[in-house]
């Protein structure tokens, strides 16, 4: 579905991933993990667009999206999850996920996907009135997903859902994206630094390491690996 | 409340004042006499004056903080005060009533009242449409233009010089003054809105000044500072009509105007665009991951902006019949941008009525002759001190807590 082949890219002068070659298929969850500033948030800003790509190649389905403006790889069906949240503070929730509708026409369904959002995180509708910026950190993450499911992607890029929450809160976020993914077929590329979480629910992992992938497999394989053990899991 | 703390802080600050104005107040010198008058009594006034103003300000000030500290009841009753205008435009039969009685009196306000009053008020007009002109820029999209009165000055010299190169009547001017702003806030947009907050507000004040001192400078092309004079009032099927009839019609015209450019920007901010504009405000790389195309947004955001100036540029050439780089300074950008800020960003109502506030308060202060724009500055500050939010809010903020869901919030 998605590939990426030697994609470079950066911030001035520096080069923040150098040379990545990725895969993800079809209904997938895929895990990048790696530590801070090993480049993870880059390549997913690259792959929506918001990064320009130095060289190499992003497809989708066969077609170069590297060239495109993120407006039009929006549309194509990649939704992306800003690390940080990034919802809007002073639109209400269920402003903030009209917002994901943006590029979206077909009222019937949006109404029926507010509904599915609203069943999967039943504390944001009782909060639809609310600001977002009034939301706790754990609601506000959930809102940045639902506010991504609205756009009805079929790839969802999420950057570090895990980010300053609550252990608790972190394991329900988990399984909610599972939960997306088995219901929705809706593709998952999962960037995280909580690599036990990320590996317990993902098919397959990257690791990457000063913007290079050092080793990839399967997640049961990522899991069992001395190296991965030793430098991201603590055991 | 009148605790020795709060008395000692009110005698510093009347010694801080009797200090400051001390030379002006106190010390008078005759030059010719050669003599130094020294005016105590003045000293005391100041004093006294100062010790209770200040004491009334901080009053006020506690009063607020004690009213923000208990946000339980005390927050729905402000609710409620802030958002009564909304609520009564909210009722359809109110706001019939409402409605209908302001254009009642507006439409025969030139009918009562003196030329000297409909010429302020025809002003007043053309700053409430300026206003919600930049209301869409710095309101609703969240960039900062100090330099709005540029499309202002596009239009209005697109009309003189039309006129003056090639007869062109007011009617015609209209669109074109209009459009070429548009076009001016493209062009100054593409390499300019990449930048953000402060930047932005930097290179706008300097685009400002551009177009001002091209038009100082270029001689031949716009008369430099001489300005261009002779500018035709605008006209009605070709009548000749008196300096006052003239005057009543351009404020018609201009009453008409400011109904269209209300019902327009309030379709506007319900719009998908207006959604864009309100997300992109709200948070750049989330507008993107959504979907929405920043670049497009921003530049239909400053052309629509600069759109109105234009148009109101062509209707002040036209009141006044006289424009020259004078009227197009920086401070016309201040006074456009406080009545937004004063207004309530992002608010109609708000606007509107700052934009009366604003333009109407300095023309009635002139009772108070030399002080007038001391008093008008304090207004502002107080104002600005009580009311951070605008006269009126934007009814964005108002939302509802359900009780229950009241001790949870964190």
């Amino acid at each position: 579905m998605l590939k990426l082949e030697n994609v470079q890219s950066g911030y001035g002068n520096i080069l923040a991933v150098k040379g990545i070659s990725l895969e993800v298929n079809q209904g997938e969850i895929i895990t990048l993990i790696g530590a801070n500033g090993a480049g993870k948030s880059t390549t997913l800003l690259t792959i929506s667009g918001i990064v320009g790509c130095r060289s190499g190649r992003i497809f989708l389905y066969d077609e170069e999206i590297h060239t495109l403006g993120t407006d039009e790889i929006v549309k194509r069906g990649i939704c992306q999850v800003p690390e940080g949240r990034h919802i809007f503070p002073e639109l209400t929730v269920q402003e903030n996920l009209d917002m994901g509708a943006f590029m979206r026409n077909d009222t019937q369904q949006i109404k029926q996907d507010l509904d599915y959002v609203y069943s999967l995180f039943p504390i944001l509708s009782e909060r639809r009135n609310q600001d977002g910026g009034t939301l706790s950190g754990g609601e506000q993450q959930m809102l940045a997903v639902s506010r991504a499911l609205m756009a009805k992607p079929q790839l969802l890029l999420l950057d570090e859902p895990s980010m300053g929450l609550a252990p608790l809160i972190i394991k329900q976020i988990f399984e909610i994206i599972k939960k997306i993914n088995l219901e929705n077929n809706v593709t998952i590329f999962l960037v995280e630094q909580n690599a036990n979480q990320a590996l317990q629910i993902a098919d397959r992992g990257y690791v990457i390491e000063n913007g290079k992938i050092t080793i990839t497999g399967s997640a049961d394989s990522l899991l069992s690996n001395k190296d991965v053990q030793k430098a991201y899991l603590g055991l | 409340m009148f605790t020795l703390q709060e008395i000692k802080r009110s005698l510093l600050v009347s010694i801080w004042f009797v200090f400051l104005t001390f030379p002006l107040m106190v010390i008078r010198v005759d030059s010719i006499e050669k003599t130094v008058q020294w005016r105590w009594m003045n000293m005391v006034y100041v004093a006294i004056g100062s010790f209770l103003l200040s004491f009334v300000f901080r009053y006020m000030l506690q009063r607020k903080e004690m009213k923000s500290d208990d946000n339980g009841d005390d927050d729905k009753k402000d609710k409620t005060g802030r958002s009564f205008i909304h609520q009564g435009l909210a009722d359809p039969r109110y706001r019939n009533i409402i409605l209908g009685s302001l254009l009642a009196v507006a439409l025969i306000f030139p009918h009562v009242f003196s030329t000297y009053q409909t010429s302020i008020m025809t002003t007043a007009l053309m700053y409430v449409v300026l206003g919600l002109g930049l209301n869409i820029v710095v309101g609703l999209a969240g960039l900062l233009d100090l330099g709005y009165v540029a499309f202002y000055a596009v239009g209005a010299y697109t009309y003189a010089l039309l006129y003056h190169f090639f007869g062109l009547g007011f009617w015609v001017a209209l669109p074109i003054g209009g459009l070429l702003a548009a076009a001016f806030g493209i062009l100054l947009g593409i390499p300019v809105l990449r930048l953000r907050g402060d930047y932005l507000a930097i290179v706008t004040l300097g685009f400002g000044e551009i177009i001002r001192l091209v038009m100082e400078n270029w001689g031949e092309f716009s008369q430099g500072p001489s300005g261009v004079s002779n500018i035709p009032r605008p006209s009605f099927l070709g009548i000749d009509m008196s300096l006052d009839t003239a005057l009543i019609y351009t404020y018609y015209l201009m009453l008409l105007f400011v109904i269209f450019t209300i019902f327009f920007v309030n379709r506007l901010q319900d719009s998908r665009l207006g959604r864009a504009w309100i997300a992109l405000r709200e948070d750049e790389i989330a507008c993107q991951a959504m979907g929405i195309d920043k670049m497009k947004t921003k530049l239909v955001a400053f052309s629509l902006g600069a759109f109105w100036a234009g148009i109101v540029g062509v209707i002040f050439a036209a009141k006044t019949t006289f424009i020259s780089p004078r009227s197009f300074t920086f401070i016309e950008s201040a006074i456009i941008l406080s009545i937004v800020v004063l207004g309530g960003m992002g608010s109609i109502i708000g606007v509107i009525i700052g934009a009366f506030i604003l333009i109407l308060l300095p023309e009635y202060l002139r009772a108070l002759s030399e002080y007038r724009m001391l008093a008008f500055g304090a207004i502002l500050v107080c104002m600005m001190v009580f009311r951070p939010q605008g006269i009126i809010g934007s009814i964005r903020r108002t939302y509802t807590y359900k009780k229950q869901t009241d001790g949870e919030v964190s």
